[in-house]
């Protein structure tokens, strides 16, 4: 009976961490999309002919993450032309809009990591205010620790949890 | 797999876990590390037909006794007496026992029991208190715990804990369950379960609700629970974050943080949702608030000064008071809580690599280190603040931990599985 429930459970929840981590891309479209090059010219134009700019791999606004040094949320130099191309989308965008979700590693109270995520996600955003994006456009909220990409302990995986998460409204 | 469909299915896991939860309801193990000193010595002798009940009375008052850290037990050694008369004193004096306790039990037929207890004081040949009473006998844990209140009370004079209750959050997979459970681990019932994270429990000062924060909405929100009809509330959703619930002594208002003016600050806010008011001005993190006893100020954690640290600040009308700066030791302070006498407060000190339950005394300002495990969080007083109730980790898992205040005695109150997370414990009003 629990095992029933178990593998339910699974099947779910395995559908749902699919359905908000791949946003609709599989490998057919991937190889159509790689041939319409027109669309790497501009990272910011309308996209590939048949991709959304915000899902097409080969465009810049399908990176979603920006990551941190320990005990930092300076927005290192090389994820700035990742921010500023969402901050262009947004500026260029007026209907879009994001949450910025920051977190940390494991280490400490959690509530005061939920504060040091926040501090993460208000980075990326008063870099993408600067940037043209309007403040109606951004939420930034806090997953703390609550929520690591790794569930491995040491460095390896903690540097993959301090990061910042963009994602788009209806996505 | 379609949105609506996803969110459904979310709903029905929900309903599905409510079914088979019945490994939440794991009894918790008692390990005693450590030990006081001068522990009074007792004898707790077995009632009479008590093998009858379907709950032993006797093991749950040893148990509460032998964990708080200030009595010994003595084997009864098989001695069977239930009357004062029946008492041969010198043996006990022998045995070393300075208190014995004895007792009755009838198992009655519609479903109730009788119990009678007393305690005697060996030394003085007296009575030192007694009490008789009938319970359901779904009710046995609950009357054993008052037992064990009132024989803790009458031989050290302060008030017991054992009948008060605890939350916490219990992780197991990918579910996370909001729990409440008796002081000393069981009766463990879920509040509610979610596949997304829930933190920072708080009890209402009559002990009939708990403040959380759930992040099922894909950010933190502040939600009141109440614990009799399960229904609930939103506290505080506003833009950006919203944690750290932390209720006004006379339960009328939570402190907690927001973000929607900049970075993580203090605001009051009524528990129906309703009147925001900043509480703290700084540029930096402040967070975790408490409230002091009389509700005139509260502690909390800020970077302010580089590192956090613990800080208090006055509640004066609605212009903040000057913050003061209470922790000096060591470059990570934080997660505070106030004693109820407001004379203390424990909170997570960060000793080279590990973060061990601290307590410090307001006056003096002495900081004394209560544990030196490798990880420890959310440090929480028990309402006669003689123990504090943490969750340490151990082997990659959380599990609910005490240490008496004086860190002479410290125990681990272990789960079968799952990971045990902010403890929170009861106030003593709504127990008895």
């Amino acid at each position: 009976m629990k095992k029933v429930f178990s593998i339910l459970l699974i099947i779910m929840l395995s559908a749902c961490a699919s359905q908000t981590t791949q946003p609709e891309t599989d490998v057919e479209d991937r190889s159509i999309g790689a041939g319409g090059a027109g669309a790497e010219g501009s990272a910011l134009g309308s996209g590939g002919a048949n991709f959304h700019p915000l899902q097409d791999p080969n465009n810049i606004l399908s990176k979603r993450s920006v990551y941190y040094d320990y005990d930092s949320y300076t927005v290192k130099n090389e994820y700035r032309g990742l921010v500023l191309s969402h901050a262009q989308y947004l500026r260029d965008n007026s209907n879009a809009g994001v949450l910025l979700q920051g977190n940390t590693d494991e280490r400490g109270s959690r509530e005061y990591n939920l504060a040091l995520g926040q501090r993460r996600a208000d980075s990326v955003k008063n870099m993408m205010l600067l940037s043209g994006a309007r403040d109606n456009q951004i939420e930034s909220v806090s997953l703390g620790e609550e929520k690591p990409r790794s569930a491995g302990q040491g460095e390896s995986s903690w540097a993959q949890n301090r990061r910042t998460d963009i994602i788009y409204r209806g996505e | 797999m379609p949105f609506h469909l996803c969110q459904f299915s979310r709903w029905l896991l929900i309903c599905l876990l409510c079914l088979v939860n019945a490994p939440l309801h794991a009894a918790l193990d008692i390990e005693i590390f450590g030990g006081g000193t001068a522990r009074i010595p007792i004898a707790i002798l077995p009632f009479s037909e008590e093998g009858r009940l379907p709950q032993s009375v006797t093991s749950v008052i040893s148990a509460d006794l032998q964990r708080s850290g200030l009595f010994r037990l003595v084997d009864p050694a098989g001695r069977a007496l239930y009357e004062p008369k029946e008492i041969d004193y010198v043996d006990w004096t022998n045995r070393g026992a300075s208190a014995l306790v004895i007792g009755q039990t009838v198992l009655l037929p519609n479903g109730q029991a009788e119990i009678s207890f007393r305690l005697m004081d060996v030394a003085k040949q007296v009575q030192l208190t007694r009490l008789a009473t009938t319970v359901p006998v779904t009710q046995l844990r609950a009357a054993a715990h008052r037992i064990a209140d009132i024989i803790y009370e009458a031989l050290t004079g302060d008030v017991g804990v054992f009948s008060t209750r605890i939350a916490y959050v219990l992780k197991q997979g990918n579910k996370y369950a909001l729990q409440v459970a008796d002081a000393d681990g069981f009766n463990a019932q879920s509040v509610i379960e979610f596949v997304e994270p829930i933190i920072s429990p708080v009890w209402s000062p009559d002990g009939g609700e708990l403040a959380y924060v759930s992040f099922e909405n894909k950010k933190p929100v502040v939600y009141i629970q109440t614990l009799a009809t399960g229904t609930r509330r939103v506290v505080a959703s506003f833009k950006g974050s919203n944690s750290a619930p932390a209720w006004s002594p006379d339960g009328k208002k939570l402190a907690v943080v927001l973000t929607m003016q900049g970075s993580s600050q203090i605001f009051l806010i009524n528990v129906d949702g309703s009147g925001v008011q900043r509480l703290s001005r700084s540029s930096g993190i402040d967070t975790e608030p408490g409230f002091s006893p009389d509700g005139r100020s509260i502690i909390f954690t800020s970077d302010r000064g580089g590192s956090p640290q613990i800080y208090r600040m006055a509640i004066a009308g609605t212009a903040s008071g000057v913050a003061e700066r209470l922790t000096y030791e060591g470059n990570y302070n934080v997660s505070p809580d106030f004693s109820r006498d407001g004379k203390y407060f424990t909170f997570i000190h960060r000793n080279n690599n590990r973060f061990n339950v601290a307590i410090q005394d307001i006056a003096t300002g002495q900081m004394q280190l209560l544990t030196n495990s490798q990880v420890d969080e959310s440090p929480s007083f028990a309402p006669n603040n003689k123990m504090i109730l943490y969750a340490t980790e151990i082997r990659g898992r959380g599990i609910l931990s005490a240490v008496t205040s004086d860190g002479q005695t410290r125990q681990q109150l272990s789960s079968q599985e799952g990971d045990i997370r902010e403890p929170a414990w009861g106030p003593l009003q709504g127990v008895r």
